[in-house]
Order: structure tokens, then sequence, then C-alpha cells
């Protein structure tokens, strides 16, 4: 998997790019970005070493299903952590669809079809909101998503009182919770997958384009970016609708798997934005990988299947979780610093070009070369 | 921005670091892999569970209990909600009172189906006793799950509500006893139900047999319908509730002595929760029963035994009737424990009868009993077009605005 990781601003004969695939591919591994994929395989090993049955095809695709959402919740994140914005409506945005889908479908078939759709207008209404607020009003986005979470988490009381109420029709619920069948090896391949690949492809393909290259130069430098010509309020709000957009999809998916329950996405926005840092992304933006992010967030589901292996004690559990987390983002920043110091004390000018070049105002380069590592 | 690029970087030495964690707390299990010596885990309790429940386990009022799950009720068994087992009676000949009176009503929430059913039943029997001139009206005051909030509601209604008694479903025991000692000093009626206090000041305390009756009954129907040896999930809400702390406390002493293997997760009643530990479990071995200290969520649990294609668990859930459903659709071997959910009209008969000055019991011990496979269909006819989140034993049958109001499960 780590072969993707590679860098991909590539036609520019930038430092990435020199060398054999193989030099490429550790220097890839010990970026942020990288490293993501390395402490992936090593949870992996982990998981396989205490219940080898998890390595098993059709186990491993189920995994991967059920971390879809999360997953596709942790690159909507990324969008807004790499343009130097938070959101922490993402789990509140789930409820919300979560609700909506239970309410609005019931039992009535006919009904999935225009229930996507609105689901999918009341997403981008709350990432337009959460943009606007951010941008014009220059609301910290902290506060922005902090109150349109409470605001949608009422709206969730006012809606259910607080408790479950039916599931949608089983056709809506195939989506989260269904999958082609007789597919070789894997047995059942789910729709979580194959939702959760397109997301990323498009996603990957997105940040190739000129909208993924500004919205990195605007959070690495919002008024570099500005100068250069772009309007950093509409990118931002992209980025903000585009992370509720995820949180819409990742809804959908979690009513499918679980069915409708008001404490469905509860601390979403906190796993995601974990998963995200897990990646490697840089909190204030500017740097980080969308695959990294999804990474992040497939190796912090494996820590939790972990815990179940091992049968780590339900009252400890939380306190585990949050340790190791703490101790793997903090460490392993700062084991790097260490390592890299003694070895290469004279050469920060080859890093710093880059991003000194996106500081001072330039136009012709809107900090397209702020490297994706 | 220099900042940024010294920060930026991330080592493969978080991953390693990891793996040593991730190794370290596989020491503690016998067939660990480990080649790691790294002993400083935070993973170190593995012998806490018993300590743990120890602290919520009462030996006395676990035997209480358990007597009680066979104990004569008085009354007519056709209104379970007035039934209770003999004891000592309050006498209420002081609160004897003309005309109608106004009810004081301080709820914990309705945060979750099973209060939100009987929100609306007892809502329903206001209706009857307004009718009949009894009450003239309930203020309630909702206090969201918050103690403090229940304590200043409390406060208010002695202040200012003008009331002529009180009606106190406590948020949690310890916290609200001194604000029920002050209703108690107005010298007007209080009833309390549901959780209790620590204090006797209250005209009647309602309450269910308890949470050791829950633990005695579906640990029992697990260990009968399971093997020595065999697995049981056991999936709890939240830690630090009296009523379902006791429940597992309850269950897992039982377990221990059977030799069921047992293991608790909390799941904040998170369906998404529920599937992900029941798959993990799956797929770690072959799991035989699931036991839940409330059944919110059991439909989940189900499916997850469905999804992964696996023989479907001897379970016990509760009789929210999502649960009662797919129980029967699945043919699962199954019990729905109760907690008895008639008891929400049981307060409001009590300021009845003391306003009428009839002795009430002072501690009004409603009848508590599972629903069983052979009693499944009696009760899923009885409650035909309720929602998932409707409770076969809500006892409103009688009741105005039956089965609509329960139906469309407008919450007041």
């Amino acid at each position: 998997m780590s072969t993707t990781t590679a860098p991909s601003p590539t036609t520019r004969g930038l430092p990435a790019t020199e060398g054999t695939p193989a030099q490429r591919i550790i220097r890839a591994a010990i970026t942020p970005g990288g490293a993501v994929f390395v402490l992936l395989a090593a949870l992996f090993v982990a998981v396989v070493l205490s219940n080898p049955s998890f390595g098993e095809p059709p186990q491993l695709i189920r995994f991967i299903g059920r971390t879809a959402p999360i997953a596709i919740a942790a690159m909507g994140q990324y969008y807004v952590i790499v343009s130097g914005e938070f959101d922490l409506s993402m789990g509140a945005v789930v409820a919300t669809q979560v609700v909506i889908a239970g309410n609005y479908i019931g039992q009535d078939e006919g009904r999935v079809l225009p229930a996507i759709g609105l689901m999918l207008l009341v997403g981008a209404a709350v990432g337009v909101v959460n943009g606007l607020a951010t941008t014009l009003l220059k609301v910290p986005s902290f506060i922005v998503t902090l109150g349109t979470m409470l605001a949608l988490g009422g709206l969730v009381d006012y809606l259910t009182g607080g408790a479950a109420t039916g599931n949608p029709v089983d056709t809506f619920r195939e989506l989260g919770r269904g999958g082609i069948e007789g597919v070789p090896v894997v047995d059942v391949l789910p729709f979580s997958v194959i939702i959760l690949v397109v997301v990323a492809v498009g996603g990957v393909l997105l940040m190739r384009s000129p909208f993924g290259r500004t919205l990195i130069a605007t959070g690495d430098n919002p008024d570099a970016a500005g100068l250069a010509g772009t309007s950093v309020w509409w990118i931002k709000t992209r980025a903000f609708v585009l992370s509720s957009l995820s949180a819409t999809v990742a809804g959908i998916l979690l009513v499918g798997y679980a069915g409708v329950h008001p404490s469905v996405g509860q601390g979403y926005e906190f796993q995601a934005i974990t998963a995200v840092v897990l990646g490697g992304v840089i909190l204030g933006g500017g740097r980080g990988w969308l695959l990294s992010a999804a990474a992040g967030a497939f190796a912090l589901e494996l820590l939790f299947a972990f815990l179940n292996f091992r049968e780590v004690e339900s009252t400890w559990r939380d306190t585990v979780q949050g340790l190791i987390i703490i101790i793997a983002v903090a460490v392993a920043g700062r084991a790097w610093t260490v390592g890299r110091s003694p070895k290469q004390p004279p050469d920060p000018p080859p890093t710093t070009t880059p991003t000194t070049s996106a500081a001072t105002p330039n136009p012709a380069r809107p900090g397209t070369d702020t490297g994706e590592h | 921005m220099r900042r940024k690029i010294y920060r930026a970087p991330m080592a493969v030495a978080g991953a390693m670091l990891l793996g040593v964690l991730a190794t370290a707390c596989s020491t503690e299990e016998p067939e660990g892999t480990s080649t790691e010596t790294a002993e400083e885990s935070p993973a170190e309790g593995e012998e806490s569970p018993s300590e743990d429940s120890q602290e919520w386990f009462d030996q006395a009022l676990y035997d209480t209990q358990f007597e009680q799950r066979s104990a004569t009720f008085e009354g007519d068994p056709a209104q379970p909600w007035l039934q209770y087992i003999d004891g000592e009676m309050t006498d209420t000949a002081d609160f004897a009172a003309q005309g109608a009176q106004k009810a004081c009503f301080a709820n914990a929430s309705i945060s979750n189906p099973w209060r939100q059913t009987g929100w609306i039943t007892m809502n329903q029997q206001l209706q009857v006793l307004q009718d009949s001139g009894v009450i003239s009206e309930m203020e309630t005051r909702d206090a969201g799950d918050d103690d403090n909030t229940q304590i200043a509601d409390i406060d208010y209604f002695i202040s200012e509500g003008n009331c002529d008694a009180f009606i106190i479903s406590p948020n949690s025991t310890a916290a609200l006893t001194d604000a029920v000692e002050r209703a108690c000093d107005t010298g007007k009626p209080v009833v309390v139900f549901d959780r209790g206090v620590e204090t006797d000041c209250a005209t009647t305390f309602i309450h269910p047999i308890g949470g050791f009756a829950w633990g005695i009954d579906t640990a029992n129907f697990l260990i009968e319908n399971l093997e020595e040896g065999d697995k049981v999930v056991a999936l709890r809400i939240l830690p630090g509730v009296d009523v379902l702390e006791q429940r597992w406390a309850a269950a897992e002493k039982l377990f221990e002595e059977n030799g069921i293997e047992a293991v608790d997760y909390f799941t904040g009643a998170d369906p998404t929760e529920i599937k992900k530990i029941i798959t993990d479990e799956l797929s770690k071995g072959d799991v035989q029963g699931v036991w839940m200290d409330a059944g919110d969520g059991g439909v989940a649990a189900i499916e997850a035994f469905e999804d992964f294609g696996a023989e479907l668990p001897v379970m016990t859930g509760e009789d929210e009737m999502s649960f009662m459903r797919k129980w029967e659709e699945t043919g699962l071997t199954g019990l729905a424990p109760v907690y008895s959910n008639f008891q929400w009209r049981t307060p409001l008969l009590a300021l009845e009868k003391i306003f009428a000055g009839e002795e009430v019991p002072k501690e009004w011990v409603l009848p508590q009993s599972p629903i069983t496979e052979d009693e499944r269909a009696e009760f899923l006819e009885a409650n035909d077009g309720m929602p998932d989140g409707h409770y076969a034993k809500f006892g409103g049958e009688d009741l105005p605005g039956y089965p609509e109001v329960w139906q469309e499960r407008q919450i007041p």
C-alpha cells in the first residue's frame, strides 16, 4: 500500500521524484503521511497475531466495509483541516442524517431516492453555513462548527426525544449492510467498500486538480493565496461543504450498518480529527495527504479492534485508547526530529524553500509546490 | 512557517512504539504471541472485574430480590400497576384533601425509549384523574439527565411551585437525596419512583422488584440454555447507574459460579459499537450467548450475527418491541426481561389514594416478570401496530387514547 504514497507532484523534477522507486518509497515512508502506512502495517500484524482469522479475506473485507464510514468522514475532515480550519459538526451531521433517514423514509420504498437527495441537500447546506460563517463573518471555525454541532444536536433531540425510532426500509439499509454476493476470494464485496473506493479515487483526483492545489496553498498561507488571486472564502466554504457531504455519506452507510439511533455518529468529529492527525496532516493546514487521513482512520479502527481482541477491561478501554493515541502522535513527531537533527544539521534549506516561496506573495506560483507529504 | 517544517515529519518510531504497547498488552494473555517484555502497559486490570462488581453487589438486597421474584402480590393481577408486596404501610389520613390538587413532577429525563413510553402512559393516566377531579394539573420539569438541574427543579417546586404534592423520578441516587428530603420537609406528600434515594422520608417509594432480580432471571436463563465453558458477550449501556450496575453485578456473579465465560462491554446503546463488538468477538471465536442490561440496540446485536453468518446466540434483551419482533422473526432462543414500564402510572394513582386518605405501601414493590417465548405471541398481538421503541408491558390498555396515542408516539 505504501507504494502509492509516493508524493504526486512529479512533473517539475522535485526532489521527491529523484532516485530509484525503492529509495522513493523509503523516503515517503518517513514522511508523516507515509509513516501512517507503516503504523497501519504494524497494527495489522499485531491484530493478526492476536487473532489469526482476522487476516482471512472475507473477514478483512468486512472490516474494511465497516471502517468505510469513518474513513470517508476522515477524508472529509481532511479537506477542512488542510485548508487551516476545523469541522466539529461532523458527528452531529451524521446523527441528523441518520434521524432523517429513519423518520422520513420509514417503510416507504418510494422515498429512498428523494431521501438521499434531501440528505445531500441538508449536508451541503450545513457546509455552506459553516463555511460562510467562518470566512465572511470571520468567526473561528472551531466556534462556528461547535455551534452547528449543538444546533443540530438539539434538532435531533427534538425530532427523536433522544431515543431510537424505527429503522428505515431494508432496501435503503442495503447500502451500508449488503454487498455483492459470490465474489471470489472475499465472498461478499460490501457496497460500503465500493463507495469508499469511489470517494477515495474522487478525492485524489480532486486534490490533483487546481482546486486541490489551491486548497493546500490556502491552508498553508491564506494571505499569500489571496494575493495570488484565490478567493479564499469560496475555497474554504467548498472544503466545509465537502466535509459535511462526507459526513452525509458516512451517515447513509451507518444507517445501513447499524440502524437508527441518536447516538450514531457520536464522537465522529474527534475520531475523524484524530485519524487525520495520525495520518500526518498538520493541524493549521497546508500539509498532508488525503489517503493518509483515510489510513489514519483504518489505523484507529484497527486499534479499537485490537483492544476488543485482547479483551481489555471495559472500564479501562477508553483510557488505553486515549493514551495510545497521544503517545503515538507525540512520540512519532518527536522521534523524527531527534533522529534527524544529528544526521543532517545544516540541511534545512532544501525543505524550507517551498514554504518560504509560498510565504512570499508570488502571484506566479500560487503555492502549488508546498508538497503533499 | 519554519515551525511547520520541523513539526511536519512523523516517524516510523510512532509505529514501533505502538507495536510495543500492543504486544505489551498481549503478554497478559495466556496464548500471548508476544516477544516484548514491556510490563508497564496500562492494561493491568485483568483481575479487577470482581472488585468492580463487588462495589455494586449487595448480598442482602440480592437475597431480598431473589425472594421477591416468587412473592405473592396483593391486589388484582389484571392491574399489576396497583399490585404490591405486603409490608409496612404509610398512614395518609393527614394528607386527605377535598377538591382537585396540583401535582409537581421532577422527571430525570425522557432520553430513552423506556422513559418515553412511560411518560406517554403517565400523561394518559393524568387525563383520567383530571377528569375525575382528583388532580387539577401536573407541572413537570425535565432535568435532561442532569443532577444539578433536577435539584434546582425540586427547589423551584418547593419555593414557587405552589404544589400540593411532589412526584420525583430521581436522576441519581446519592446526589438527589438532600433535595428529596427538602421536599419531604414541606409536609406535603412525596412520591418517589423508579430509581431510589438514600432516605425513607418519602410517603411512598414505587419501583419494580429491581436490578438484581433482572440479573438473576437473565443469567439463569442463559445458564440453563448454555453449557459450561460457553462464551457470553455482555452489552452494557454505561457504568455507574445503580439499576444497571445491579443487573450486571447479579448476572456476573451467576456466570462466574456456573462456569460461563462472560466478557462485558460498554456500548452507550450505540448500534454501531454493538455491531463492531459482536463482529470482533465472532471473528475471535464462537459466541454462544448475548446478555444485555437493556434491550435498546438488541436488534443490532442480532444483525451482527446474521451479517457474519454465525449461528444465532441464546439471548436476553428486553420487552421493547424492536427486540420482541426480531426475536420472533429469527426464532432464536431468547428471553425478554421486563423492568415494568407500567410503574409510570402508579405515582399518580398513589396520589389519588393519598388525597383520599387511604394508606399506601411505604415501599411499593411492583411485579416484575420476564416475557418468555410462550407468552411472546400474546404480547406481540396485543401490541400490534406499536412502534419499535414501545414496551410490551406498558400497561395502558384501559386508558383513554389507547392505542392511537402510543402508536403515534407523540411525546407530550
